[in-house]
């Protein structure tokens, strides 16, 4: 029999040759009795992280410069949310991998209608102050047309670089209907505290979906700011960071590295590095997938599965196998 | 009983789906492969232990999670010992993936998945990936700042790829069923399958087993061990 | 009994940033933990087994 046949039989067969003895179970209970300890132990020395979540008063309180051009965006339909598109709403196709679009193949499954669900609904379910009062029911006098002009002309005049530049204060007369005092509105309805408590189902008493409210809070930048000053962007290993002095997520490390790749991360407008860009989520997750593969696949691919026979650090494992097992 | 049963040691083999059953158990795992006194010589380093750390740290996981779940999920914003909770679940998670990747990474040098154990190393890849799916849900359900954020950015990964449908890391209800019932079940299944599948083929031999052998070890018979 | 509202955000952690490679301290202290655990379980001995076969010849 070859050297080569006899280690196959080896491996296959039960082994016959030389035993120890071995108590897994008591070997188990050791570990388990170590590992209780030791989490005692690091939880009463370090504790655990647990930052407040942010919260729409917050938001209103901090940057209601922000939280009211983000509302006017809602209107607009040109908010992050309202162009998202599957599965919130058709405002837009999603991410595609080359001809593969899954994000607009599975459709809408969680319906999300920013101007509505962000901003109209939840001032409805309120008496509000007779200026909202009537600006209310101006937009729900007008038909979808003349609501969409009112509120992208503002949006636009906010945006605009040669004007307001982001500076509502500074917004040239026009004719922006009741969407200013919609938007001044719900800022002041955030501010009271009120939003928090309704925006995730308006009208309802139960609640365990917290959707709306954290696409709206994503949509202007107090949550982003958050990130950033928690290092947790994306573009910064974020993936891998935890909020506060405490370990992370290490083992997402392989997943974070991705998110580094400049060409992931392009200004260009145009070209690969463009498409990569705006794109990258499924990019990344398709070069997940496959390493997932791999790995998992690991025992069929050849060359890669014999690293472990070029690089012995078995040898190690089994020195005292190797050293006794020598014949004198 | 009658004559052609009594004592008898040939019986028919069974028709039953539990007859089959048991037969089939006893042929892959008796109990002495289940339950053995020994190991093979070649069992005789440390990193053999952090699969059973691995398993440890997943039953403090499970029982610091068990501790949070009679509270609720915002229990530990609020209370000292919520917060112990908390913090006992949080780290048994560090431990548990470190000795995780520890116990790959050992398996992976050791070419574990030789002489048919491929369904060894793909079930404990799958446990690894599911576990990751399981931190997720657990990340999202914090209820506090950092969930908000995770939920925020998560949500883009899974919606690109089509999941986002069916699983919302932004719905806190269906996230704690997920987490706290679906996938520590799914889990439990996995680990349980992989475990066993060790106990059915043994641990594997070392790579150089054939090779430094001067007799072969098949062959142990009492000739062969005074020959040596 | 910690008060909801008086919870402040933790200190945000020290990061080591090399180029393109930014780790954060705990993380940093996770990772090396990891590897000298493999490093030191391939090296350190192994109980010798009294009851080992092969000390019967």
């Amino acid at each position: 029999m070859s050297t080569r046949t006899r280690q196959k039989t080896l491996e296959r067969e039960p082994w016959t040759g030389p035993t120890r003895r071995y108590d897994i179970l008591k070997e188990g209970a050791i570990a388990t009795l170590v590992v209780m300890l030791l989490t005692v132990v690091l939880a009463a020395a370090f504790s655990s992280p647990d930052d407040p979540a942010l919260t729409l008063q917050g938001w209103a309180k901090n940057s209601p410069d922000n939280l009211y051009n983000t509302t006017v965006s809602e209107l607009a339909g040109t908010s992050e949310s309202a162009t998202y598109g599957p599965p919130y709403n058709n405002g837009g196709d999603g991410q595609a991998l080359g001809p593969v679009m899954l994000q607009k193949w599975v459709g809408v499954h969680v319906p999300v209608d920013p101007a509505n669900d962000f901003v109209i609904k939840p001032l409805g379910t309120q008496e509000q102050p007779f200026a909202v009062a009537a600006a209310m029911r101006e937009w729900k006098a007008a038909d979808a047309t003349q609501q969409a002009k009112w509120a992208t002309d503002y949006d636009t005049a906010i945006n605009d670089p040669k004007g307001a530049n982001g500076d509502a204060s500074k917004v040239p007369d026009g004719d922006y209907g009741p969407v200013p005092r919609l938007a001044k509105g719900l800022v002041a309805m955030a501010t009271s505290g009120a939003l928090d408590g309704v925006l995730p189902a308006p009208g309802h008493f139960y609640s365990t979906d917290n959707t709306k409210q954290i696409l709206f809070l994503g949509d202007g930048s107090y949550l982003d700011d958050a990130g950033t000053r928690n290092h947790l962007q994306g573009n910064l290993w974020g993936m891998m960071n935890e909020t506060g002095n405490f370990p992370g997520q290490q083992w997402l490390a392989p997943f974070s590295f991705w998110y580094q790749l400049p060409v992931f991360n392009s200004e260009e407008e145009t070209g690969v590095a463009a498409t990569l860009t705006s794109n990258g989520d499924i990019y990344i997750m398709a070069i997940i997938s496959v390493l997932v593969l791999i790995v998992l696949l690991l025992p069929f691919i050849p060359g890669l599965r014999s690293i472990p026979n070029v690089i012995p650090i078995h040898k190690l494992v089994w020195r005292d196998y190797y050293k006794k097992s020598k014949a004198p | 009983m009658n004559a052609e049963t009594a004592g008898s040691h040939e019986t028919a083999p069974a028709t039953t789906w539990i007859g089959r059953t048991r037969e089939y158990l006893e042929r892959k795992l008796p109990y002495e492969k289940l339950l053995p006194e020994t190991q093979p010589s070649y069992v005789a380093s440390w990193i053999y232990v952090f699969g059973v750390l691995t398993l440890g740290a997943l039953a403090m996981i499970v029982l610091s999670g068990a501790l949070l779940s009679l509270k609720g999920p915002a229990w530990y914003h609020v209370s000292s010992t919520g917060l112990f909770a908390n913090s006992l679940h949080y780290w048994s998670v560090q431990l548990f993936f470190m000795f995780m990747v520890i116990h790959m990474a050992g398996k992976f040098w050791m070419a574990a998945w030789r002489g048919k154990r491929a369904k060894t190393w793909i079930t404990g890849v799958v446990a690894f990936v599911v576990s990751i799916g399981a931190g997720l849900t657990g990340y999202v359900l914090q209820t506090n700042f950092d969930s908000q954020w995770i939920a925020f950015e998560a949500k883009d990964g899974l919606n690109a790829s089509g999941i986002g449908a069916w699983f919302n890391v932004a719905n806190v209800g269906q996230d704690m069923l997920i987490h706290v019932f679906l996938l520590p079940a799914v889990i439990a299944v996995i680990v349980a399958i992989h475990v066993l599948l060790v106990r059915v083929h043994g641990v594997v031999p070392p790579i150089d087993a054939a090779k430094i052998a001067e007799v072969p070890i098949l062959q142990q018979t009492p000739q062969a061990e005074e020959a040596r | 009994m910690i008060d909801f509202a008086l919870r402040v955000p933790a200190e945000v952690a020290t990061y080591f940033t090399w180029g393109w490679v930014s780790v954060s301290v705990p993380n940093l202290i996770v990772i090396v933990t990891m590897i000298a655990l493999f490093v030191l379980a391939l090296l350190l001995p192994f109980p010798r087994d009294r009851h080992d076969s092969r000390n019967d010849s």
